[in-house]
């Protein structure tokens, strides 16, 4: 969802990864020092948002190129958290640290089958799931969400309108930069209970996938998420129960899908027009 | 040149003293002298025969892709996806080296390195066609593309391929006929960055004195023009992306048939993502992506150093690395500015290639 804020307001975030990598990491330490979970993901956001930030200004302040400053951003958050994880965490005696408990939703948990399932899981969960339709909303009905999408599809139009294409562009790369945060927090804190080095394992380059195969709509790339993901639980089936199938091919499909998609040979995909460029008022 | 557009032109430099010096604060905090650290760094990368064999291995994979990235460039195109044509080279690289017996080496090696840039083209053809074809930016398809090569791949190093009774997925050893020579006796430092080398002198001719290369350029920088001028623009778009997917998956078969000589699951660590970095530092230009190619080897191979004599951990370096990217990229970005002020003529000022410059081509400037 990060991901789709981020391109809607045209640009396109490969430090999606760098940025979960970081919000992980601030999950595990604000958690440890600050004391709970809630601290951790309040961290996570923060350190995300940051990241957005240093992303925001070099790409849109500035005006780098988006692809190799967002590059930039995941080797240095490779670079970072390991390091920290190295040489303050291991030192420190930090490992596992307060994470988030499961928690059933009353009354919805005790529907059949489909309870124990969706209503039984970690608070960020349900809080992702409550995000997918605000951020739709946000974007879709408001006269803020109109703005996001003007820049991204054509910022010059967007600038004659009376809209701020900078400011705007550093509010969706901030703004992604937080989804990312919480998702890295997800990872350390309610998967985990601790941060592993480079414990995103490419999730931050799925999620980019997961933009497009969602069509660049945050439900959409709710579903897509939830896609890849039955993928890799699938993968993890497969392994586990050894079916005697290749478990890397489930894992392969949804990028073959997202590909067949972008293709225009089911269902349209078109990305934001001007995700990716540059917006310079004097360029012309 | 007057002082600001020299001091504009110099500004790179200063990026990378920066972000040098901004990593020292990180290693000084963990108590350890920043000077000493750098010092083991230099040493290790570049002061015995050892470590200059290090930074040989690890400057060609990323000197092969950054020279294919560099191609696709100068089409005004972002190739993501050399990350998964290293692995189709290496795949077919392999496949060669292991199923084909009996060949004299001047025979086999040039056939698997063929088998490889034609895996790595066919891996970026893809892209292209939809790029040219259905108008799909060709940054979204080319990481897409990464992730079905990777799991192509893991599944054949450990299926179809995987030796047996091998404790992790790796297949058995290449034919030895298809393997690389090593160029320094008794090191990992294998002919691979020989051909690296040989393909950037060539490339540099290409682009700076040939039509063909000119062509290219034209077809990147102003499709409109480059077609009214007489080029075929979609097929010159194609071609090129075709041989930067090749130039990777060149880059591919030299790590499997040069070093690890048996098609390993997961045998890229990244290599195609740094080297974006690497082409784009190098402004698309295959005597500097040489350089940065190089500049990128040597701190790899200087950090091992670093971590086993002073127990700093490798993982400073990428971090190093990636404030120079950042620094790097907001400098040439400055720098077209500074330098278009310096000379307050906006057109002629700017020294990339505009593509180069802000990355991807702007759908409204034709």
């Amino acid at each position: 969802m990060g991901g789709v804020f981020s391109e809607r307001s045209g640009v396109f975030n490969i430090g999606l990864e760098g940025m979960m990598l970081f919000g992980a990491l601030a999950a595990v330490m604000g958690s440890h020092y600050l004391g709970g979970p809630w601290m951790g993901l309040l961290g996570a956001m923060l350190v995300g948002g940051a990241i957005g930030l240093l992303l925001a200004y070099v790409s849109v302040g500035l005006g780098a190129n988006q692809i190799v400053s967002g590059v930039g951003i995941n080797l240095l958050a490779l670079g970072m958290t390991t390091f920290v994880a190295r040489m303050v965490l291991r030192p420190a005696g930090v490992e596992q640290v307060p994470a988030f408990q499961i928690v059933a939703v009353p009354y919805l948990a005790r529907v059949p089958l489909l309870g124990p399932v969706v209503f039984t899981q970690t608070p960020l969960v349900f809080i992702t799931l409550l995000l997918a339709p605000a951020l739709a909303l946000f974007l879709f009905t408001t006269p803020w969400g109109l703005a996001v999408r003007a820049t991204g599809e054509l910022p010059r139009a967007a600038d004659t309108a009376g809209i701020h294409v900078s400011l705007v562009r550093y509010f969706g790369v901030i703004a992604s930069g937080v989804l990312a945060g919480m998702g890295g927090a997800f990872l350390s804190l309610g998967q985990l209970n601790l941060f592993s080095e480079n414990m995103t394992a490419g999730r931050g380059f799925i999620a980019l996938a997961a933009v497009i195969f969602g069509k660049w709509h945050p439900l959409g790339a709710l579903g897509a998420s939830f896609l890849f993901g039955a993928a890799e639980a699938l993968q993890l089936f497969i392994q586990t129960y050894n079916l005697g199938i290749p478990y890397q091919l489930p894992t392969m499909l949804p990028y073959v899908l997202a590909l067949v998609v972008l293709g225009g040979f089911v269902g349209r995909s078109v990305a934001p027009a001007a995700a990716g460029v540059h917006y310079g008022r004097e360029d012309r | 040149m007057n002082g600001r557009a020299l001091a504009g032109r110099l500004l790179p430099v200063w990026a990378v003293l920066v972000a040098l010096l901004l990593g020292m604060v990180p290693v000084g905090l963990a108590g350890v002298n920043p000077a000493a650290a750098y010092e083991e760094i230099l040493r290790g990368a570049l002061a015995d025969v050892y470590g200059f064999a290090t930074t040989l291995v690890k400057t060609t994979p990323l000197l092969f892709a950054g020279l294919g990235i560099a191609v696709a460039l100068r089409a005004g195109l972002v190739n993501i996806g050399a990350e998964g044509q290293i692995y189709m080279g290496g795949l077919a690289a392999a496949v060669v080296g292991l199923s084909v017996h009996g060949l004299p080496s001047v025979v086999h090696v040039p056939l698997a390195l063929l088998a490889a840039g034609a895996a790595g083209g066919v891996w970026a053809l893809v892209p292209a066609l939809l790029k040219v074809g259905r108008g799909v930016s060709e940054v979204i398809t080319t990481l897409l593309m990464n992730y079905v090569a990777i799991y192509l791949v893991s599944f054949l190093a450990g299926g179809p391929l995987m030796e047996p009774g091998a404790p992790y997925p790796y297949s058995r050893p290449l034919d030895a006929a298809a393997q690389l020579p090593v160029i320094i006796p008794a090191t990992d430092a294998h002919a691979g960055i020989l051909l690296a080398l040989a393909l950037a002198g060539f490339l540099h001719l290409i682009f700076g004195y040939t039509a063909v290369g000119f062509r290219v350029r034209m077809a990147g920088a102003n499709p409109a023009a480059a077609a009214y001028a007489g080029v075929r623009v979609h097929a010159t778009l194609v071609a090129a992306m075709v041989a930067s997917g090749a130039l990777a998956g060149l880059g591919g078969a030299s790590e499997v048939m040069g070093l690890k000589h048996r098609l390993f699951d997961a045998f890229s660590p990244g290599y195609g993502y740094d080297a974006i970095i690497v082409a784009f530092l190098g402004a698309g230009q295959p005597l500097a992506v040489v350089a940065t190619a190089f500049f990128f080897g040597a701190l790899r191979s200087g950090a091992d150093t670093m971590q086993r004599s002073l127990g700093v951990p490798v993982a400073i370096v990428f971090a190093i690395q990636g404030l120079t990217v950042l620094f790097l990229a907001a400098s040439l970005a400055l720098q077209g500015r500074l330098l278009r002020w310096a000379r307050g003529w906006p057109q002629v000022a700017a020294t990339l290639p505009a593509a180069v410059a802000t990355g991807v081509t702007d759908p409204e400037r034709r």
